[in-house]
């Protein structure tokens, strides 16, 4: 054979990794923290996930033919998923329809394809449409299922409740909601009480907040998993972990009464998910090995920060949101040091 | 001063565990390419500038004579691989990532292979001054045959006394498939510990150190045995691509780096592929002028080996020899699977620099690359230490100023960052891309300088020429105008007087028209 051979530029091996897989990888490691949470919080969380995959997808698809990019090719990257199902885990577990379709939509038509689609997006599509959501319909998005309630409702009555607003008879929604364990604690404050004289309102559980412990293991879990895949790196939720506790830890010292643990922060709250699933998101985050660790303890003080003197209960969204921010300049700043450079750091 | 830590290696950074495609080409010796029925010889298979024929069409040569002369400095000769005719001499398709052609002599063999009559030995190496070998190397024609082929006297220059202090050959056949060097180690490491010897002696230094794989087993045997007794220094260095960059094994061995923008030279060291070794010590022991090599025939053909192959030989001739296309044929590579480039067809020649063809299937679907999610594993696996997303961000973006801000000229176009890259972007192509334009840039502002420059130059000529042409005028004037005055003087006086008597004569008149009305 001498006719023509294909030309191409080298390298010539082909690549194993590939942004559909990265994307794949994130939805198999958010399984088990769903899985927990529809076991405390009930059947709305599922409701939530489909209904905000299903507006996910419906706009990314508009939007892509609307910029006349291939729909089929970016559908299928899997990218709108992970934003749909990291804001719907976000939401409260019985929000009204309109509230999810309306945060998520708000992800992906403004937050990721006005600012130019996949790669192009400087913030955190999913925290975008919490951020938007927690600010414009801030008593939906309080109104948080009691953990592992006694009568929990069935699937059938979630959603007559989350689709038509109405709910089974001699039911009243203060009998099946609750704080959440990081308002609780914020109201209590409030109301000039110690932590410790919080202690029988079932905000704590066996470390962390009643039953967000276990949802924050869970997703510990499959942070750790992705660590192990290598489809995030450390960095990031070391240094979010690691900046939220060495906050914690030192206001705990300074006064145990007033500041909750750093035990009870890391398991609380969106914590763990912030950490491995949205502070990690690549697009928005900082890309030096430098970088990624100034971005990550950024994330976890300044949430600890909100979550103590702010006006939020929790501040992992904002946070995200202030970092995205800054990314740019970390990023000039932290320029590795190149082989055979003197005098820029390691 | 001692730049190796004894029993420890350092590492480099980045890099990739890749599958390393060995065994199918080196479990089987090498083997002679045949004579093929012409032999292209490229006058640039170097880094420098072609060199210049000395041969016409129809001139008969002889094996090993020299056939075109280096040029410049940063040139190298060629010789006839074997004795024959000149058939022609033009530009012929050779084996360059670009595709184009450039000035080659073809030989026609003659199948008697007859040697020049009195080859050019050097019998006692030490008794001759460096420079002296040196040369000699030179008239061989020997360029680096680790595949960038630049012209191997000029790194044997020592540069002020003492300057090198350490001699590294490099045996870390890095990229994947590549075994002509392992299998060179395993046949004839004599010749390279020979050859080493003298580049010692070119270079006066200090120590020499053989860096290879520590994969590569028996080759490191061998080596081993070969340099007893010698004071050479065989280092394994763990196996992790590219363990064979110059800079990276350079650092891996010593720990230093080599400075950006600068050479090795720097640091005290020079760093020399075994296979230009073994070439030297032909070169001085046989008098035997660069013509032949080994190359790696591998992947898709019937029977993958090294052949000992005369520099001008058409790939097809190889191919054939190892068994013809075998599988899926769809890409033709020269050199490796990270850093090799395409051939369009096997009828260009093995050059001085062909350590490798790969034969590959044809690319998996060919699908348009998704944009950059800025995931930074290119980052992680870059063994320059640069930020590969930041080049191609800015050289999407055409910003040539930022982009060299970042150090686009310390790539050295591995293709780690590609290989993991998740969006499957091109990235070493828009590297390539963006030094090509940067250096098109500096090109054309350099002919842009050189036309303001002539441009003022004539501006100013025709500035001066025109003050010059004034100031002669002007003279020529003056000296006129001087010699005028000269000659008007006594006329003017004349008429001066004259109107003077005229004047005095009209008032005496007019003062005795008064007295006579006085009267």
């Amino acid at each position: 054979m001498s006719g023509v051979f294909i030309q191409e530029s080298s390298p010539h091996l082909m690549p194993g990794n590939s942004v559909e897989r990265m994307m794949r990888h994130v939805l198999y490691a958010l399984v088990p923290g769903y899985l927990v949470c529809v076991v405390i919080f009930g059947w709305g969380v599922i409701i939530n996930a489909v209904i905000a995959t299903v507006t996910a997808l419906g706009c990314e698809a508009l939007m892509l033919y609307w910029r006349k990019r291939p729909v089929g090719r970016f559908l299928s990257d899997h990218s709108a998923v992970v934003t749909a199902l990291l804001l719907a885990i976000c939401l409260p577990p019985l929000a009204p329809w309109w509230l999810t379709v309306l945060a998520t939509g708000f992800a992906i038509v403004v937050a990721k394809h006005l600012y130019g689609g996949l790669g192009y997006n400087p913030f955190n599509p999913a925290m975008i449409g919490y951020v938007v959501a927690i600010i414009s319909f801030p008593r939906e998005m309080t109104l948080w299922v009691m953990p592992l309630a006694e009568q929990p409702l069935s699937l059938l009555q979630s959603l007559q409740y989350q689709l038509g607003g109405s709910l089974p008879a001699g039911l009243s929604i203060d009998a099946i909601t609750a704080a959440t364990p990081l308002d609780a604690i914020k109201q209590a404050l409030g109301r000039s009480l110690t932590i410790h004289e919080l202690g029988g309102q079932r905000v704590f559980g066996l470390f962390g907040g009643n039953g967000w412990e276990w949802i924050s293991l869970a997703f510990l879990a499959g942070g750790v998993w992705l660590l192990i895949t290598r489809t995030i790196r450390w960095q990031i939720p070391v240094a979010m972990l690691g900046g939220m506790a060495l906050m914690a830890l030192l206001f705990q010292f300074i006064d145990a009464d007033q500041y909750p643990s750093p035990l009870f922060h890391l398991f609380t709250g969106g914590t763990m998910l912030g950490a491995f699933f949205i502070a990690t998101d690549p697009v928005t985050a900082s890309t030096t090995p430098r970088g990624r660790i100034i971005y990550g303890a950024g994330i976890g003080i300044i949430t600890w920060i909100i979550r103590t003197w702010g006006g939020y209960p929790d501040g992992v969204a904002f946070s995200v949101l202030l970092m995205n921010m800054a990314v740019p300049t970390i990023d000039y700043y932290t320029r590795p040091r190149v082989y055979g450079e003197k005098g820029r750091g390691e | 001063m001692s730049l190796l830590h004894p029993g420890t290696v350092g590492h480099f950074h980045g890099g990739l565990k890749l599958e390393r495609h060995k065994r199918e080409s080196c479990d089987r010796p090498i083997g002679t390419c045949p004579l093929a029925d012409e032999l292209t010889l490229p006058l640039q298979q170097h880094i420098g500038e072609p060199a210049e024929p000395l041969v016409r069409v129809g001139d008969q040569v002889r094996k090993g004579q020299m056939i075109a002369r280096a040029s410049d400095y940063v040139s190298a000769p060629v010789h006839a691989p074997t004795s024959g005719t000149v058939t022609r001499i033009e530009a012929l398709m050779v084996p360059h990532p670009s595709g184009l052609s450039a000035p080659c002599i073809v030989i026609e063999p003659d199948g008697e292979d007859r040697w020049i009559d009195e080859l050019p030995v050097v019998n006692d190496y030490r008794s001759l001054d460096p420079s002296a070998l040196r040369n000699r190397i030179r008239e061989a024609g020997i360029v680096g045959l680790g595949g960038a082929g630049f012209p191997s006297y000029i790194k044997l220059n020592p540069g002020r006394a003492g300057q090198i202090d350490t001699l590294i050959l490099n045996a870390a056949e890095c990229e994947p498939w590549i075994t002509c060097d392992d299998r060179l180690i395993r046949e004839r490491a004599g010749r390279i510990v020979a050859g080493a010897e003298i580049m010692i002696h070119a270079l006066q230094a200090r120590q020499c150190v053989i860096g290879i794989e520590d994969e590569m087993h028996e080759a490191i045997a061998a080596l081993r045995q070969a340099v007893e007794g010698t004071g050479i220094e065989v280092i394994p260095v763990p196996t992790r691509y590219p363990a064979g960059g110059e800079k990276q094994l350079i650092q891996v061995l010593t720990g230093l780096e080599v400075p950006v923008n600068g050479l090795p030279l720097d640091i005290g060291i020079t760093c020399h592929n075994v296979g230009t070794a073994a070439a030297i010590a032909d070169a001085v022991h046989e008098g035997r002028p660069l013509i032949s090599r080994i190359v790696t025939v591998t992947g898709q053909v019937g029977e993958p080996r090294n052949l000992d192959t005369l520099i001008g030989t058409p790939v097809r001739t190889l191919i054939e020899h190892c068994g013809g296309y075998a599988g899926t044929p769809g890409r033709l590579i020269m050199g490796g699977p990270m850093m090799g480039f395409t051939l369009r067809n096997d009828t260009v020649p093995v050059i001085k620099t062909t350590n490798c063809l790969l034969v590959m299937d044809p690319p998996a679907r060919h699908e348009t690359p998704m944009p950059c999610i800025r995931c930074g594993e290119c980052a992680t696996v870059c063994p320059a230490r640069l930020l590969p997303q930041q080049l191609y961000w800015y050289a999407h973006a055409k910003n040539f100023d930022r982009i060299q801000d970042y150090d686009l000229f310390e790539c050295i176009e591995c293709g780690c960052c590609a290989h993991v890259c998740p969006s499957h972007i091109p990235l070493v192509q828009y590297y390539r891309y963006a030094k090509t334009e940067i250096w098109n840039m500096e090109r054309e502002k350099e002919r842009a300088d050189l036309a303001r420059e002539r441009h003022e130059f004539r501006l100013e000529r025709l500035e001066r020429e025109k003050r010059e042409r004034e100031e002669r005028m002007r003279k020529k004037k003056e000296a006129l105008s001087k010699s005028n005055k000269g000659k008007d003087d006594p006329k003017k006086a004349a008429i001066e007087a004259a109107l003077k008597r005229v004047r005095e004569k009209q008032a005496r008149a007019a003062q005795g028209s008064d007295k006579e009305n006085d009267a």
